[in-house]
């Protein structure tokens, strides 16, 4: 068990860049996620730590041991592979005491563990198999099970869940989760499905186009989204997003949507007193705006503006109604079923509470740098 | 509508049947000339070529047995060897791997009579190898590659050439074999702590070997038929089956002997062919458990 | 330790770029030398300190040429042209049957297609001889062209067959749907998107034909082609018209292939395997 370190990291792929600069400390027995759409660096960040791709630029560290040029097996990493590549030629049990021959353990401490692996993810009756007679719930469980045999000191997995089917998909987690806990290995786990990220991570490191955007808790990357890039990319519907210019007269700010103006408590103050005059980018989630007679009582400082209902989407345990306020459509979600006539007027109240101002050049968020400067004093 | 459902069901066999057709008669009916042609004379059956072939001091049959077996145990296993390590080497990812694999699989392109001419540029008296060696002072006289007395050398010249031109086609063979086995087959082993040697005893060898019988046996079918190479380079002075075949129809016009020796080089592919059929039906079965 | 990993990492570099060249070199530089050695002055090869020839000259290709291989390589090319025409009349409905039809048999017919590719053409000539001269075709180039399809079609089937599986049965499907019969779907559909594929497999075909020289030998007396011409004429004749003779077989050939060069290794590996 062990600490990882990413230092500066870069990888080129000829001219493009694959990893761009990242900086990451892993804490021992964490369970991180990379979380990221398809392209953005996270998968190829998982094979430097794995040994199977050499940074251009930065270091690897396992606690201060530094790794950036070790082979893999000079590592002891494991890793669950997007496809599984559980080895076709070789039977079940030959698949997962694979890591133990080869580091010459003897013959019935590898077939302890061997025993001991299959247990724990219920795949003991299929060791006499052959891949090809699996489903592949079953090859996802050998590959885990391959993973954890040796006690790694890192457990690195590449979207294992991706060619699950929904149901499975749901269980395994929930169940890969309460492994890692048993068996407290350090785990860097890489998905572009956010629910995986949310219910799995300890934390969470969201990266786009080769970048680290964000590093935090699952709920700080939820509520406190560091630039537009993490607050759309995370949370179902997508966050709103419209510009609006900045109006600060006697210290009342008003928010000017030309649709609308929102006029936003003191709070925001510090935070905003720069760009009076300018247009920033607000984003608001579809959760925290209200319909009349949906606010929830604890919310104060609500703003109300009108709009006509465009679509409805009716999810059952929810509904997400698209409301037209001129220029702009905004999706709210309401839980549970209620039914909107379409082109029926409906007044909607935005919590100023969660709204989110971002810088409209950088897309950062303006209270989340701020904190990070106050912080920093 | 029922018109229309039996013609869609003949239609494929109306579609092969020219061509299975031709096939059939192209190969069939020179077959049974051949045995005809062997085992008659002049309308009647007669052994005398067979007579001929065996004892007559013209004949060079055993030698040309001896010598197509031996050409054939030598080159196999060098261009296995040479395939298999340049498959491996071409499977890493390096800069101008596609111009080099291009360039590497060019012998496949050109006949072996290409081949034995190309070759005789490099190793004759005046040619490159021994002004190379020469100039560089290593030897003082030219090397002879050619002519009677030099029989081991013309010997060593053929298996030059033909592990030259004909290792592509193994390494092809087994170079797309080894682009089937998934990268991450081999990742997974790296990472969990095997090593080059080990990666490729327990993953490689063992996912490669259908590849590897499949090769084998195209390059051992196709060495039994070796003519071109071996007439450029030796003429007779090492006979092969099929270059006595040659010799015997076009200088002699002994078309009967020359009828025995086709069938003896069908007998031996056939006999490999099925063996090759054999084990590519057991690997079928086999993966589709 | 960090050091050392670094300095192996590269090492390893140095010995795969190491290993590429020199196999690289083994197979190109006999290319090379005799392709100088085909356009060297005389003087130049015989002289033993000129390594890599400093004069050059037609002369060579030009003797050659007039010996009779300008009529050689005419024949050649006729030869193949024939040969690609039958084999691919024969050999393209077969292809698709296979490629887009579901009968029964299907598997053994294949089977038997694969194994006739293995069997040793070159058996078939001598037994042709006879029959040949009883239909008047020995010494002719069609009776070369038709023993060197028995040759080429189950390559143009089995080449054909896994070309036309290629092109998705959908687009086939999505035209019909569109108010196409199945015949115009193929030569709308598929035959555009399979005629890159079998363009090279055309030229493979060419070049098998081409580099083919022991039926051609055996059933031609007058009207050799190019290998056929070469096996008897030019052995005798000096070493530099030799090498003249092996450029002339190469250089088609290495056209063509240049040519077709994204669908090579594809095309070994379908026939080979």
């Amino acid at each position: 068990m062990v600490d990882v370190h990413l230092k500066g990291i870069v990888k080129r792929f000829g001219k493009t860049i694959a990893v761009n600069g990242i900086d990451l400390d892993i804490r021992d027995g964490e369970f991180i996620v990379l979380l990221g759409p398809s392209g953005c660096g996270k998968t190829t960040t998982l094979r430097v730590i794995a040994g199977l791709e050499k940074p251009d630029e930065g270091r690897v560290l396992f606690g201060d041991r530094d790794v950036t040029y070790l082979p893999p097996r000079e590592r002891n990493v494991s890793m669950v592979f997007q496809s599984y590549a559980i080895w076709p030629h070789m039977k079940v049990y030959d698949n997962i005491a694979f890591p133990l021959k080869i580091k010459k353990f003897p013959k019935e401490e590898i077939d302890k563990r061997v025993k001991w692996a299959a247990e724990l993810l219920q795949i003991s009756e299929l060791l006499d198999r052959y891949p090809h007679q699996l489903s592949g719930g079953q090859r996802q469980r050998v590959a885990v099970a391959r993973a954890i045999v040796v006690e790694p000191d890192v457990l690195l997995m590449d979207e294992p869940l991706s060619n699950l089917d929904a149901l499975l998909r749901v269980k395994m987690r929930s169940e890969l989760k309460k492994l890692q806990r048993r068996i407290k290995v350090t785990t860097i786990y890489v998905t572009h499905d956010q629910v995986e990220a949310m219910t799995m991570g300890d934390r969470i490191a969201v990266m786009n186009k080769g970048k680290i955007q964000q590093v935090g808790r699952p709920d700080e990357i939820y509520l406190k989204p560091a630039n537009v890039f993490v607050a759309g990319f995370v949370g179902t519907p997508q966050m709103n997003f419209f510009d609006a210019t900045v109006e600060i007269r006697d210290n009342e700010i008003i928010l000017d949507a030309s649709d609308f103006k929102v006029r936003l408590p003191r709070d925001y103050l510090p935070v905003l007193q720069e760009y009076n005059g300018k247009t920033v980018i607000v984003g608001i989630r579809p959760e925290h705006i209200y319909p009349e007679g949906h606010a929830p009582t604890t919310a104060k400082k609500l703003s109300w503006i009108e709009g006509t209902v465009d679509f409805v989407e009716a999810l059952g345990s929810d509904t997400i109604l698209h409301l037209n306020t001129g220029s702009m459509i905004l999706v709210v979600k309401i839980s549970g079923s209620h039914h909107y006539e379409i082109g029926s007027k409906v007044k909607v109240a935005l919590d100023l509470s969660n709204i989110h101002v971002f810088d409209k050049e950088s897309q950062v968020s303006l209270l989340y740098k701020r904190q990070r400067e106050v912080q920093l004093s | 509508m029922s018109k229309v459902s039996v013609m869609e069901k003949y239609l494929p066999y109306i579609l092969i049947a020219p061509s299975l057709a031709y096939l059939l008669f192209f190969i069939g009916y020179p077959l049974a000339q051949g045995l005809y042609l062997a085992f008659t004379e002049n309308g009647a059956f007669s052994l005398e070529n067979i007579e001929y072939l065996l004892n007559s001091p013209f004949s060079k049959f055993w030698e040309a047995l001896t010598d197509t077996f031996l050409l054939v145990l030598v080159i196999i296993p060098i261009q296995v060897a040479i395939a298999l390590g340049l498959a491996m080497l071409f499977n890493m990812k390096f800069w101008g791997r596609n111009t080099a694999l291009y360039l590497v699989i060019l012998p496949l392109t050109i006949s072996d009579v290409a081949a034995g001419l190309i070759w005789y540029s490099m190793l004759s008296t005046n040619g490159f190898f021994n002004k190379l060696l020469m100039n560089i002072g290593l030897i003082k006289e030219p090397i002879y590659f050619f002519g009677y007395e030099y029989r081991p050398m013309e010997f060593l010249a053929i298996v030059l050439t033909e592990v030259w031109r004909a290792t592509a086609i193994v390494f092809v063979i087994l170079f797309a074999g080894l682009q089937m086995i998934s990268q991450d087959h081999i990742e997974a082993a790296e990472v969990f702590g095997a090593n080059v040697w080990q990666r490729l005893r327990y993953i490689v060898f063992p996912m490669l070997k259908p590849s590897l019988q499949a090769a084998l046996i195209i390059r051992t079918l196709f060495a039994f038929q070796i003519f071109g190479v071996v007439w450029v380079l030796a003429g007779r002075d090492i006979p092969v089956l099929a270059g006595e075949a040659y010799y015997e129809q076009v200088q002699l016009r002994h078309t009967g002997v020359a009828a025995i020796y086709a069938l003896i080089i069908a007998a031996i592919s056939v006999t490999i062919g099925y063996i090759y059929i054999k084990l590519f039906r057991a690997q079928y079965l086999e993966e589709g458990g | 330790m960090e050091e050392s990993s670094i300095v192996k990492y590269y090492l390893r570099k140095i010995i795969v770029a190491g290993l590429v060249i020199l196999a690289v070199l083994w197979v190109i530089t006999p290319f090379v030398i005799s392709i100088l050695y085909a356009f060297a002055s005389k003087t130049d090869y015989y002289s033993p300190n000129i390594l890599i020839p400093l004069h050059y000259t037609l002369e060579h290709i030009q003797k050659l040429l007039d010996l009779g291989a300008t009529r050689a390589i005419i024949n050649s090319v006729i030869v193949a042209v024939i040969t690609i025409i039958i084999s691919f009349a024969l050999g393209l409905p077969a292809g698709y049957a296979f490629a887009k039809f579901v009968f029964r048999g299907k598997d053994s017919l294949k089977l038997l297609i694969i194994g006739l590719r293995m069997f040793p053409i070159l058996v078939i000539a001598v037994p042709l001889v006879t029959l040949y001269i009883r239909l008047g075709l020995n010494d002719t180039l069609l009776g070369v062209a038709l023993a060197h399809t028995a040759m080429a079609l189950p390559f143009v089937i089995i080449i054909s067959s896994s070309i036309f599986a290629g092109v998705p049965k959908e687009l086939e499907e999505a035209a019909m749907i569109f108010g196409l019969d199945r015949k115009g779907a193929f030569f709308r559909i598929t035959m555009p998107l399979a005629l890159p594929g079998l363009t090279a497999a055309a030229i493979f075909t060419f070049i098998m034909s081409w580099n083919e020289v022991f039926i051609a030998s055996v059933l031609t007396l007058t009207n050799r082609t190019l290998p056929a011409f070469i096996l008897t004429s030019a052995m005798a004749a000096p070493d530099f018209i030799k090498f003249a003779a092996g450029f002339i077989m190469i250089f088609p050939a290495m056209v063509f292939v240049f040519i077709a060069r994204k669908y090579l290794i594809t095309m070994w590996g379908i026939t080979l395997k």
